[in-house]
């Protein structure tokens, strides 16, 4: 970034510039959800012992392309009694609000979009607005099975966002920034410094990175928390009316989530863009790096990390599609704010008392 | 730059601000209300603090309206009813218009006087999470609390007005459910045929 600083005082150039970041981002995000939708999907078959999709492209992987010609070339539905404006809206905000969380998350050293300081309020308030989506899509069409999907929705997201805070706040707590690139920074070093791993805070950091992840699951609406689109009492939920490309667009907002989700569990918990093992001196000037320069070398090793960590997360949740069966309503509410909401409170204590002891101790 | 994002996004709040209360359909009201609120927290962003920004997103956006909006949704609203009701309470409604601007006239002829040339959104501080932390434990201490305390009231008074006891209702214990094992609810019994248990 700093060698191109001289021509960056351009303003149109700089607009130009982060212009393209972003779609650098957008590309590549949905082109790694394409096949991270694949590999949802074979996990799946895999664990009922079918083969699952292996038509398309060599073993299936092109499945997703062809879905996506598929949603793109068909007829789109707008029911007559539905609110019009609403429902082309909803689609459009439930992807546009999981992609612009994006802009914060560090994938490797220097590589985000905007590195903001207050990049995990903003991630929580992002999230916290997706469910607007659901909402508007499950009132505008206008129909009972989408309205009760809708509301359910919105109960869910609400309840489980409060802990999602809590678990949130024990990793500011620790690293003592809410910038989302320091977090990783304070995690340097092989696994044993990452938050979920690191001791003493173990004891309380591994339960809370499993409250997260569970948290999660009932944030992004995934099995077995899809009480939404819950097909055996609802038929889809709140998208039963969509079709075409707006049902796409839906269908493509919740995956961003999940992915978001799955980004968000690696950089707090497991460490970025560090690789297990510390550097293993890969970033001498005598290695690779030197061809490079050590700074991209080190950004494409951190790359590769951190896809590895939410390909490994977005594994957890195609695994827990496929071995949990659904909660029923009650047992959902009774989960997040019984026992999610005082566990993470207590470990907010805990944490606050450690930091305190610590740093107290170190002065 | 910064006065071109400045001019659209006031724009944007005062537009949806008047359709909050000109739309018909209440639902697309709160829809209005939020985009407000979420623009407003733009200009936040704008001058700076993007601390109040974010919690305004996180408070009002992504935790009020969303239960004020699924509340609306559930209303099963009368809209001729509605109009038919607009003359009776217009005189009342300007009165408090009236009071209402005749505050902010106040208030902004007395800040007209005193405004700062710059504003500075994190004064002592390197970002303004840790200068309204700072100021909001150390100096306004008390009131903090005061209004956690208010607030912890709040919540105890609404669960106080929705808790009603009614006699025959069957609740479930969750620990009942979860500790029951196969020996008490199946039973094998070695029936002889013709004689039954």
């Amino acid at each position: 970034m700093e060698q191109f600083l001289g021509w960056t005082e351009n303003p149109i150039l700089l607009v130009l510039l982060s212009l393209g970041q972003i779609l650098l981002v957008t590309v590549v995000l949905l082109l790694a959800i394409a096949f991270l939708l694949y590999f949802d999907r074979k996990v799946l078959a895999g664990t009922m012992l079918r083969k699952g999709p292996n038509v398309v492209g060599p073993f299936g992987l092109f499945q997703s392309f062809a879905d996506f010609g598929k949603f793109v070339l068909k007829e789109m539905i707008i029911p007559a009694g539905a609110n019009k404006t609403v429902f082309m809206i909803a689609p459009i905000l439930a992807t546009t609000l999981s992609l612009i969380c994006w802009a914060v998350v560090p994938i490797a050293p220097g590589w985000v979009v905007s590195d903001l300081n207050v990049g995990v309020l903003y991630l929580l308030a992002m999230s916290s607005l997706g469910v607007y989506g659901v909402i508007m899509a499950g009132w505008a069409s206008n129909s009972k099975y989408p309205f009760l999907g809708g509301l359910r929705s919105a109960a869910q997201m609400v309840s489980y966002e409060v802990s999602i805070g809590f678990v949130l706040v024990t990793v500011i707590l620790l690293s003592g920034s809410m910038n989302l690139t320091t977090i990783v920074e304070s995690q340097t070093g092989g696994f044993w410094n990452w938050y979920a791993f690191k001791l003493p805070t173990i004891i309380v950091m591994f339960p809370m990175m499993v409250i997260f992840f569970i948290s999660a699951l009932a944030e992004t609406n995934r099995p077995p928390f899809d009480l939404p689109e819950a097909e055996s009492e609802l038929v889809a939920g709140y998208q039963v009316e969509y079709s075409g490309t707006p049902f796409l667009l839906i269908y493509l907002g919740e995956q961003i989530a999940i992915t978001l989700m799955c980004a968000m569990t690696s950089v707090l918990f497991l460490g970025g863009w560090h690789s297990p093992v510390g550097d293993l001196g890969l970033f001498d000037e005598n290695t690779l790096a030197g061809l490079l320069g050590t700074g991209t070398f080190e950004s494409l090793i951190g790359a590769f990390w951190f896809a590895l960590k939410v390909t490994f997360v977005f594994f957890m949740f195609a695994f827990v599609r496929a071995l949990v069966p659904r909660y029923r309503y009650d047992q959902l509410m009774r989960l997040g704010w019984k026992i999610f909401l005082p566990t993470s409170l207590v470990a907010v204590l805990l944490i606050s008392g450690y930091v305190v002891y610590t740093s107290a101790a170190a002065a | 730059m910064e006065v071109i994002a400045f001019s659209i996004l006031s724009a944007i709040v005062l537009i949806a601000a008047f359709c909050v209360i000109a739309a018909r359909n209440p639902v697309h009201s709160v829809l209005f209300l939020i985009l407000a609120f979420f623009t407003s927290s733009g200009l936040l962003v704008l001058i700076g603090a993007e601390f109040l920004a974010m919690l305004l997103i996180v408070v009002y956006v992504g935790a009020v309206a969303v239960l004020f909006l699924f509340v609306v949704m559930m209303l099963d609203v009368d809209f001729v009813e509605l109009k038919q009701g607009f003359l009776n309470y217009a005189p009342f409604g300007g009165v408090v218009a009236l009071v209402f601007f005749a505050e902010i006239a106040l208030v902004a002829s007395a800040m007209g006087a005193s405004r700062p040339e710059t504003f500075d959104a994190s004064p002592n501080a390197e970002t303004n999470v840790e200068a309204i932390g700072q100021v909001m434990y150390t100096d306004y201490l008390l009131l903090f609390q005061i209004s956690g305390i208010v607030l912890l009231i709040a919540m105890i008074g609404a669960i106080v007005l929705t808790l009603r006891h009614r006699p025959g209702v069957r609740r479930q214990s969750v620990e009942e459910q979860t500790g029951r094992k196969r020996a008490d609810a199946v039973e094998l019994k070695d029936v002889r045929p013709g004689q039954g248990i």
